[in-house]
């Protein structure tokens, strides 16, 4: 349905994001996995055409069959939200707050369907109890300050999903939300892309969530896919040695054979953080903070099969037991 | 059922007088009660505004018939007020309105607009504010003649750009809100944007500023009407018969007081209406009610 090729973002002459292949089928959850400032951020708004205008983009992106780099705005506008909807990052500074939460779905709802204004309003509620918030009365006649992040988010949400979109895009949707509310937005985007059947980009650096929503994972690091394959492979076995130290510095996850040795109960952190633009080194752009540095590593990396669904850009990869 | 339910959400919240706030009900008393003595003007007022009567001239306060005395002509000083409340309210409401729909516009186009076009009229509207209003009038007066309409047209030029310069910077802000950005990438027009999300946003901030400029108005027509650039006899208007007061300060104090109280009571009125509305329309205050 979606599929990304050979695509380049760059930015005052800077790559910011670099993607060879990424593909997401009919119904298929899509985790994009990475540090703040790896540019998976940058990756989704290139789908959609909202990158800065400083950058610019070469390559293609294609989302059934249409290509959707160089598109015109005007047509570009009618893929947002009608095929591909956008659940933000904070809900809060995503709501008009002097319009009514009714006013702003119905807005959605017309915008991009032939739902005429007077029949818009059974379309709100059944969006509403769609995304499970209550007493649709008192919500539709709220303004977005008297909601709470959680139920603010589930009407974005609901927004997003206002003309049945073939894709869902989810840009970090629990950032900004309280650790309580985010299980119940994980499981109702979950549950909503299985229901609809859509399509599912769901952008995070908590591996531990995306493993839990999405089918395939793809580890982003520095603009470039590290390592992409079904979610319980890239986690249980990674390959690449940034998969490997991120699951390793997250207190949720499973120990990976590389723990063993170390010191019992101890979270393990990757040293130093993401460079700042352009002072990425050559060849693995993690190599600056890679404990199994090798000469080669300084070379450029190629993606590398690894038994068919699999693909990693390691040049020293985590070799599989047994 | 279903109907009584639909679109149930776009009918506001009632709000009950008794939760409004007080600054809003006392100035808008105020307002209301000069609104309705100039509307009353047309129909009836307690003498003749413009008939001399030579024989009842400087009469005091709480005189039989006349109950804030009469003037130097023997004209009634309430029928005075009354006339001069119609002419003040009609240059403050018609030069405010006017320059406040021209002032939004052109602040929320500026906003909108590149930065280079930005700069250009930014620095236009600096130099705007720095012309001096009252200069504009006399200016204007010796070259279309003074009178009402020499005043309108001054206050209008001294507000556009202090009404736009006050709009563009929250506008600004407004645009570059993540609900705005999803306007535009939905595919919805600069304008639309514009009347529909960011106008809703800074309306608070035009209200304040329309009640300032109307109470702002009221004293400049009073002002310019007292230097003559004004209402031309024998219309009546609150600064002219200031003027005409003012020698005979001696004689008649009290010919100056009703109508400076008149003034005062009217820019306070529209301050406090101003204030109430700010604090009515904030939707964070909207819970409590």
């Amino acid at each position: 349905m979606l599929t990304i090729r050979d695509l380049k973002v760059t930015i005052a002459g800077h790559t910011v994001a670099e993607v060879e292949m990424l593909e997401v089928r009919e119904g298929q959850r899509l985790g994009l996995v990475g540090e703040s400032g790896s540019g998976k951020s940058m990756i989704v708004m290139s789908i959609l055409g909202l990158q800065p205008k400083s950058a610019s983009i070469t390559g293609s992106i294609t989302f059934n069959g249409q290509e959707l780099i160089g598109l015109s705005d005007k047509k570009m506008a009618n893929i947002r939200g009608s095929l591909i909807g956008l659940v933000p990052q904070d809900p809060t500074k995503s709501l008009n707050p002097t319009m009514r939460i009714g006013k702003q779905i119905a807005e959605a709802i017309t915008l991009h369907s032939s739902i005429k204004k007077n029949k818009a309003d059974q379309r709100v509620r059944e969006l509403i109890s769609n995304v499970r918030l209550p007493d649709p009365d008192r919500i539709l006649r709220s303004y977005p300050h008297q909601l709470s992040g959680g139920q603010q988010q589930r009407v974005l949400i609901a927004m997003a999903i206002a003309s049945n979109p073939m894709m869902l895009i989810a840009d970090e949707p629990t950032t900004a939300l309280d650790v309580t509310v985010q299980g119940e937005i994980l499981q109702l985007i979950l549950t909503l892309s299985r229901e609809l059947g859509m399509g599912l980009i769901f952008v995070s650096h908590e591996l531990g969530v995306v493993r839990f929503i999405c089918d395939e994972i793809a580890v982003i690091y520095g603009g470039h896919v590290f390592e992409i394959g079904p979610a319980h492979a890239v986690v249980n076995t990674p390959l690449h040695r940034y998969t490997e130290a991120l699951i390793s510095a997250n207190i949720a996850m499973p120990k990976t054979q590389a723990d063993i040795g170390r010191e019992a109960g101890k979270l393990q952190s990757i040293d130093g953080s993401v460079p700042a633009l352009g002072t990425f080194p050559n060849g693995c752009r993690f190599r600056n903070r890679c404990v199994y540095e090798i000469t080669e590593c300084a070379l450029p990396v190629p993606m590398q099969n690894a038994d068919g669904s699999r693909f990693h850009r390691c040049r020293n990869p985590i070799r599989e037991k047994g | 059922m279903v109907t009584r339910l639909k679109k149930s959400w776009s009918k506001p919240t009632r709000a009950r007088l008794s939760n409004l706030p007080a600054s809003l009900l006392i100035g808008g008393g105020l307002v209301g009660f000069l609104v309705c003595v100039a509307l009353l003007s047309f129909v009836w007022t307690p003498y003749d505004p413009i008939t001399i009567d030579v024989r009842n001239r400087y009469l005091p306060i709480w005189s039989d018939g006349h109950i804030l005395g009469t003037d130097k002509f023997g004209r009634d000083v309430l029928t005075q007020l009354i006339m001069g409340a119609r002419n003040s309210l009609f240059v403050s409401v018609v030069s405010t309105l006017v320059s406040l729909v021209i002032g939004t516009l052109l602040g929320l186009y500026v906003a909108a607009a590149g930065a280079r076009l930005q700069n250009i009229i930014s620095r236009g509207v600096d130099v705007g504010v720095a012309i001096p209003g009252i200069l504009v009038a006399m200016v204007l007066a010796t070259a279309i003649g003074p009178g009402n309409a020499a005043a309108i047209t001054a206050i209008i030029i001294w507000f556009i750009p202090v009404s736009a310069r006050v709009v563009i910077g929250p506008t600004m802000q407004v645009l570059s809100q993540d609900y705005i950005e999803a306007a535009f990438g939905y595919g919805r027009t600069k304008w639309f944007v514009l009347f529909n999300h960011v106008l809703p946003n800074i309306s608070s901030i035009i209200i304040v500023q329309a009640s300032v400029m109307f109470a702002a108005a009221i004293l400049i027509e009073a002002s310019l009407s007292f230097l003559g650039v004004g209402a031309q006899p024998p219309t009546a208007s609150w600064g002219r018969t200031l003027k005409e007061a003012q020698p005979l300060m001696e004689i008649a104090p009290s010919l100056m007081v009703v109508p400076g109280l008149a003034i005062v009571i009217a820019v306070l009125g529209f301050n406090l209406l101003g204030d109430g509305l700010r604090t009515y329309y904030d939707p964070q205050q909207a819970r409590k009610r």
